[in-house]
């Protein structure tokens, strides 16, 4: 018999966590009066950002859209006593910016799924998202998370499973897109950045490279990546006189 | 209509790891080729590290043919068929070898005697039961030198185990016996592989450098490794990772006799009525072009090199080209890559930088080097530790069970985990079966119109019990090492993988195998087939090397034997 851990990681939530400590009903109950002090402020502001991050113009997101967004990033992972979270690395701008471009294709699932999301907060919590303490923003997601949350399109699951993996996207990935903004995501995890040579000494055990604070786009030795559109497609697939398009990175003339 | 082309005496069809190397021994014969390759030309600046296009949305693969041609899967025949949202290969001159692993290991002995050897050691009862596994027409002997030429030609760095037998404790005691060290020593080790490296010896083990097409030190004009840490899915921004695109094709090109055409997306291999081929279809820009050649390569991937041969019927091949016998699509098999360990270690292990084929390799549990009379399977597992971290997926890592997956608790796990996991990479012996096996999907069609690829299979008894033993095994090399837990991730399933083998086996039987021993079709003697598609055993280890030294050896037998190959 293998002696995995596999059976206690597969579908660990939120809830069952907080239900193995005890807590899950009591956080679902509580009154809207917080316990511990830095839950009394409002959602997203900790004691280490007194002033929120400046927000840039919204590009494809509604204004509703976008405040429930920032609520929300900033709870997935929050600005607290570890210091600044997603909402300091411009997690939602990277998001609202993604929804033109490469996340085109989940814009709907965004719009149903704030639908649905405010109707949720709504009808089982009194007010918006946006509005709730930071313990109810957290139990409302804690049933997002869950499945549990009704009047979803399929499972609230997938809406919560798709915002904190394109969170973490925007977060941790290169600032070149929207996000990670002062490379707050990468210091968070001790990542020390982009190095195009990197040393035998910067892969030894205990050796802590400066990190560079450089995004790969911060040299020109490399094509940009679309930031804003999608890449092109393939139009060369097309079995009719379509005309020539984009050729894919970099044409180079044929060896012929 | 479709524009007729002038004729040459080889077209290839895909210029990647296999198609991209036959086409050197061919035109320094003289012979001319025509090279069509579905992708184009990339280079080293269109691979910027970053992890949000290249692993995230998939850059190139993404906007690419064969993601237009994602094989559907299903584990038997009366059970429902999926399909995967991407393919696992791109398409590009140079194919995958663009952004792949690079890890370039022969076979081992065993794996070309798997009946014999198991008859011989165990008895003939010790061969899984629906498997359709045979022996190799040829021993690793046969193939030696032409692994020794595409391990200088391309340049592949590794610590040599047994040079003519003399076995050497630095590299691979298992390893077949090999003419001369190879040209480049192995890729730099780092503190955690170290640390990873002694505990094997603690163990008992033989650890070692796995071999790599990457560049240890300057080869060939070309720069040495760069250590950087976005080679997995990112392509090599100094050309230190040894592709085709870099070595054989533009040598091919200095010839004069190679002509490469890039965005051509071939759609038959068309035959007479005599039931020789005459040349392929392609279409680009929306028009269809006919070469004609006198031999035609066909050096796509395993599921396309199916897929386009049950598409090109004719009267000479109602069930489609070199099918007369039923065995196009046949004895299918990959590697259970899924079936890892992750770790999680109570330090940090600093494996921010590197690359995957920066590690450590354990051959101990692999094919049959240890005995298998106290079990009930063959084969085994080649255990792999490397590193290779990037932080989209850092941050994403499991929290073995100790805490949610958001929130403050969440962050403040991963601030302090990040970079204290690793997941090995563990290759298994997977054997072709009877009911294991590729054709043409009912119903899911490309934007041609075509029937994508439907691969029919699911790992067996055998292959599970052996991902088990390397689970175990591996489980028990972290714990050495100091880690605090680990998790044994699920064998996954055998759909779409960039370790496909079969459709088109080698093998002297035309009952039973498409193509003969020099890679050439039993039923049309001028086609002749390239890539892992004509392995008959997976091995323990990473195909690309055994791909190209097999098209190696097809283009030089092509390039001798020219007159009795296109009589």
């Amino acid at each position: 018999m293998l002696r995995s851990m596999a059976d206690e990681t597969k579908g660990v939530s939120r809830r069952d966590l907080l239900k193995r400590a005890g807590l899950a009903g009591a956080a679902l109950t509580m009154p809207v009066t917080p316990v511990l002090p830095e839950q009394a402020r409002p959602a997203g502001v900790s004691p280490q950002s007194p002033a929120p991050p400046r927000r840039e113009p919204i590009e494809n997101l509604t204004a509703a859209e976008a405040d429930t967004l920032e609520a929300i990033c900033a709870r997935i992972i929050p600005s607290d006593a570890n210091g600044p979270g997603a909402r300091e690395a411009r997690a939602a701008h990277y998001i609202d910016r993604a929804l033109g471009g490469a996340l085109r294709e989940s814009r709907e699932a965004y719009r149903a799924g704030f639908d649905a999301f405010d109707r949720y907060c709504k009808s089982s919590r009194g007010a918006a998202f946006v509005e709730l303490s930071a313990r109810d923003q957290d139990s409302v997601l804690m049933d997002v998370e869950s499945g549990s949350a009704t009047g979803f399109t399929g499972s609230s699951a997938a809406f919560f499973n798709m915002v904190r993996t394109h969170t973490l996207q925007g977060t941790f990935g290169d600032p070149y897109y929207g996000g990670n903004a002062n490379f707050v995501g990468w210091d968070l995890i001790g990542f020390p950045g982009i190095r195009l040579n990197v040393t035998s000494e910067d892969q030894r055990l205990g050796s802590k490279p400066t990190p560079t604070h450089k995004s790969a786009y911060d040299t020109e030795m490399f094509t940009k990546a679309q930031a804003m559109k999608s890449e092109p497609s393939v139009p060369w697939l097309a079995l009719e006189k379509s005309a020539p398009s984009a050729t894919l990175g970099k044409p180079v003339a044929n060896g012929d | 209509m479709a524009t007729r082309l002038k004729e040459t005496d080889v077209v290839v069809v895909g210029l990647g790891a296999a198609g991209g190397v036959a086409v050197l021994p061919l035109t320094q014969a003289g012979v001319d080729v025509v090279g069509l390759e579905a992708g184009t030309w990339l280079t080293k600046k269109d691979f910027a590290p970053d992890e949000l296009r290249n692993n995230v949305r998939d850059w190139p693969m993404a906007v690419q043919k064969a993601q237009q041609e994602v094989p559907t899967h299903r584990v038997n025949a009366k059970a429902n068929t999926t399909r995967a949202g991407s393919h696992p290969m791109m398409n590009a001159v140079g194919g995958t070898t663009l952004h792949y692993w690079a890890q370039s290991w022969r076979l081992n002995p065993w794996d070309f005697k798997v009946v014999s050897e198991t008859t011989k050691k165990y008895g003939a009862s010790r061969i899984p039961k629906g498997s359709t596994v045979e022996d190799w027409p040829f021993g690793l002997e046969e193939l030696e030198q032409y692994y020794d030429k595409v391990e200088y030609e391309l340049g592949v760095s590794g610590q040599a185990g047994n040079i003519k037998g003399t076995i050497d404790s630095k590299g691979n005691i298992f390893e077949g016996a090999r003419n001369r060290a190879y040209p480049m020593p192995p890729l730099r080790s780092t503190g955690f592989i170290d640390l990873m490296t002694s505990a094997a010896r603690g163990l008992g083990w033989h650890p070692f450098p796995g071999p790599a097409a990457i560049n240890s030190r300057t080869y060939q004009g070309r720069s040495a490794c760069m250590y950087h840490g976005f080679c997995n899915k990112g392509g090599c921004h100094v050309d230190a990772k040894n592709g085709p695109h870099l070595t054989t094709i533009p040598r091919a090109q200095e010839t004069g006799r190679l002509k490469v055409v890039t965005r051509a997306h071939v759609t038959s291999i068309d035959a007479d009525a005599n039931g020789r081929v005459t040349g392929v279809t392609y279409v680009t820009d929306g028009q269809e072009f006919i070469q004609p050649a006198k031999v035609v390569l066909l050096a796509s991937y395993t599921y396309e090199n199916s897929r386009i041969l049950l598409l090109s019927k004719s009267k000479a091949f109602p069930n489609g080209l070199s099918n007369n016998h039923g065995q196009v699509g046949r004895h299918y098999m990959s590697h259970a890559q899924g079936g890892s360990v992750t770790a999680l270690f109570p330090f940090n292990i600093n494996a921010w930088y590197g690359l995957p084929a920066q590690g450590v390799a354990v051959d101990n549990f692999a094919d049959d080097n240890f005995d298998h009379g106290a079990h009930d399977y063959i084969g085994g597992g080649n255990l792999w530790v490397m590193s290779d971290r990037r932080p989209i997926s850092a941050a994403g890592m499991g929290t073995f069970g100790r805490t949610p997956s958001w929130g403050s608790e969440w962050k403040a796990f991963v601030m302090k985990n990040a970079d204290r996991t690793n997941t090995s990479y563990l290759q298994k012996t997977t054997l072709p079966y009877e009911d294991n096996f590729l054709d043409l999907d009912p119903a899911v069609k490309d934007p041609l119109g075509f029937p994508v690829c439907r691969i029919t299979a699911d790992y067996k008894d055998n292959e599970r019990r052996v991902s088990a033993l390397a689970q175990e095994r591996m489980t028990e090399w972290y714990k050495a090492a100091g880690a605090i837990a680990t998790q044994a991730n699920p064998i996954g399933t055998m759909g779409p993988t960039t370790h496909a083998y079969g459709g088109t086996r080698m093998g002297r039987n035309p009952e039973t195998n498409v193509v003969n021993e020099w890679g050439f079709s039993h039923e049309v003697p001028n086609l002749g087939v390239l890539g892992a598609a004509v392995m008959g055993t997976s091995g323990a280890r990473n195909p690309t090397l055994t791909a190209q030294a097999l098209a190696w050896r097809t283009a030089e037998y092509l390039a001798k034997n020219w007159r009795a190959v296109t009589l």
